[in-house]
């Protein structure tokens, strides 16, 4: 099968909480290696979007396909499908009864069936690239928020996934720690994984976003190049939304 | 411009610490928690004095027979002359050793657990002592002579059946908890069908059930061990509490836990294992323990169905003619040994606590 150059398709989704009508129309399509950054104001439905990615939370109308499979009922899907997209969340959920190493190296020897031995190995490398290997044998409670965030997308590393979805990873932490952990982000951006971020920080979407997603009341309101964007925003929407932000 | 300068912590004044505050806080901070401690005082000396008296200054130790009783206090004689009846009932004397063994191994297994690291090893470890156990308590094989159930009884019958019990009902608490959780509709009103029908049936009607009703049940010439049908009736019925414990512990998961396993493509067996069920069993401690010290206490309804454990063989003790009179000796011995066993298992979840702490901030 000739892979095809786009990594997630999403057509034509709706989704309802009960009567509320959370996701209007969405269309979207992710190229490989492509870094998009989706923001807007709370409750505009951007987390529930990643979340349908790898089906955290399920569609009543639409399509997604992620890399070519697409995205049903069927339980060895999403498994497969979980298998190439890896979420960072905003309470980080690391597991707090293992110690970090075993946070990292659970998926690859419950889920790859790799050798313990080499998912240590891996589980080091990464946590050497988030700067945090002399934390490997503590737990979770015992880190700062900056620091789980930063085990948190080592954990989501270690299954080598192509889709990196990031679900407001730096809204719980202290302002002082919202550096590192972009930081983090900022290195992996380098790469050519595929990142779908859900954050408020325009700074890291000014520098690193091939794309910029504004939504609004379960709707994509616009989509730009970071350029455009913030200097010449088409909606009103985005408009009054940026002077509010940028205005302190 | 002003430097930011550490200042050194001072001391406590004394007026907040030492031995006359402690008293003075603790006991006499209030007119009324002073008359109550003056109250507890005095109680405290209207009672252990006279205790102390009758069970040890005044009491006999020596002797075999009933005549070296005769100081006015508590006969201890009596307790050490049954003591072989209270611990193995009729079990057969010449073959009392192999309970003997069993107990030594358990504490052999215990030790071998702090040096153990796999948990698949030990629960395997667990499987084989207690079939080892059984085959060498019952015998008929390996040219051990057969002891009948009927003959097993005292504190080694109460024993068996709180240990088979609890462990026998955990994975099926387990299961049920799981199954209570569940989204599968049939799944979900099974269990809490069985929950909510065992809860609201007391334990001395599930062992009049399982050995009076159930043979009704069975075709004719089918006979089902009396201990067996009781260890079935206390499984079950112990099962639907655990369950009710492990599903308090379920719910105080957070939901991202959940969401992470799901998002690192775990299945749910892998999920519930791996990441759910040791946090929930971690919360659960205190109140599993708690089932298994009333379990233990429980064990002592046993006797309406013609069992003997502890309680029973103290009480037929004082019914033996020549000892007769000396059941209060015989009560205050099975107190203690049931105050033991409880206080030791409470302790001991306190240290299960402590170890599975990982909160260690």
């Amino acid at each position: 099968m000739k892979e095809s150059k786009d990594i997630i398709e999403i057509k034509n989704l709706n989704k309802w909480y009960g009567d509320f009508h959370v996701l209007k129309d969405i269309n979207l399509t992710v190229k490989r290696g492509e870094i998009i950054v989706i923001c807007g104001p709370s409750g505009s439905g951007k987390s529930t979007l990643i979340r349908c990615i790898n089906r955290l939370e399920e569609f009543q109308e639409g399509q997604i396909l992620v890399d070519g499979i697409e995205l049903m009922d069927d339980v060895k899907k999403i498994k497969a499908i979980r298998e190439e997209v890896a979420m960072v969340f905003q309470h980080f959920n690391l597991f707090p009864h293992l110690t970090i190493l075993d946070n990292l190296t659970l998926a690859p020897i419950w889920v790859k069936k790799m050798p313990r031995k080499e998912a240590n190995a891996m589980a080091m490398k990464y946590l050497e690239r988030v700067n945090i290997a002399e934390q490997a044998n503590k737990y979770p409670n015992q880190l700062s928020g900056g620091q789980q965030q930063r085990v948190a997308i080592a954990r989501s590393l270690c299954k080598n996934p192509k889709i990196m979805l990031f679900d407001e990873p730096t809204s719980a932490l202290d302002p002082e720690m919202v550096a590192e952990v972009l930081d983090v982000m900022i290195e992996l951006a380098r790469e050519d994984k595929t990142m779908v971020c859900v954050t408020h920080e325009m700074g890291f979407a000014k520098k690193v976003a091939d794309r910029i997603i504004f939504m609004d009341a379960g709707q994509i309101v616009e989509e730009n190049t970071p350029e455009n964007f913030f200097k010449n925003p088409e909606s009103d929407r985005l408009k009054l939304f940026l002077e509010q932000i940028l205005s302190h | 411009m002003a430097i930011f300068q550490k200042v050194e912590a001072r001391t406590a004044p004394n007026s907040t610490k030492g031995f006359v505050h402690w008293i003075k806080y603790n006991l006499f901070s209030t007119p009324l928690n002073a008359a109550l401690t003056l109250l507890g005082i005095a109680i405290l000396f209207w009672v252990i004095p006279p205790f102390i008296k009758w069970a040890y200054i005044n009491a006999d130790f020596k002797g075999t027979t009933r005549e070296d009783c005769n100081s006015g206090g508590a006969c201890w004689v009596f307790v050490r002359m049954k003591i072989d009846m209270f611990m193995y009932g009729f079990y057969p004397s010449a073959e009392r050793w192999r309970v003997n063994t069993i107990y030594g191994l358990f504490f052999i297994l215990m030790g071998s657990f702090k040096f153990l690291k796999n948990p698949w090893v030990k629960v395997i470890l667990m499987h084989v002592y207690f079939i080892a156990g059984f085959i060498l308590v019952r015998g008929d094989m390996f040219g051990l002579t057969y002891v009948p159930t009927d003959k097993w009884g005292g504190l080694m019958l109460t024993i068996l059946v709180a240990a088979v019990g609890i462990v026998s009902a955990f994975p099926l608490g387990v299961i049920l908890a799981m199954g209570r959780q569940s989204k599968l509709p049939i799944i979900k009103s099974v269990s809490v069908t069985y929950i909510e029908f065992i809860r609201g049936v007391p334990l001395i009607t599930i062992l009049f059930m399982s050995s009076i009703i159930l043979p009704l049940f069975f075709p004719e010439g089918v006979t089902f061990d009396k201990l067996l049908r009781a260890l079935i009736g206390i499984a079950l019925f112990e099962a639907a509490y655990i369950a009710e414990n492990i599903r308090g512990g379920l719910q105080s998961i957070p939901k991202g836990q959940y969401e992470a396993a799901d998002a690192i493509g775990f299945s749910y067996w892998q999920k519930m294992f791996l990441i759910i069920l040791p946090q929930a069993l971690k919360v659960a401690i205190p109140n599993l323990v708690g089932v298994s010290i009333a379990l233990f206490q429980d064990t002592t309804l046993v006797l309406i169905i013609g069992l003997f454990d502890l309680l029973a063989m103290v009480r037929l003790s004082a019914a033996d003619s020549y000892w007769l009179g000396y059941e209060t000796e015989g009560y205050v011995f099975v107190t203690f040994i049931f105050w033991f066993f409880c206080y030791s298992m409470s302790n001991f979840s306190q240290k299960l606590e402590k170890r599975f702490n990982t909160n260690l901030r």
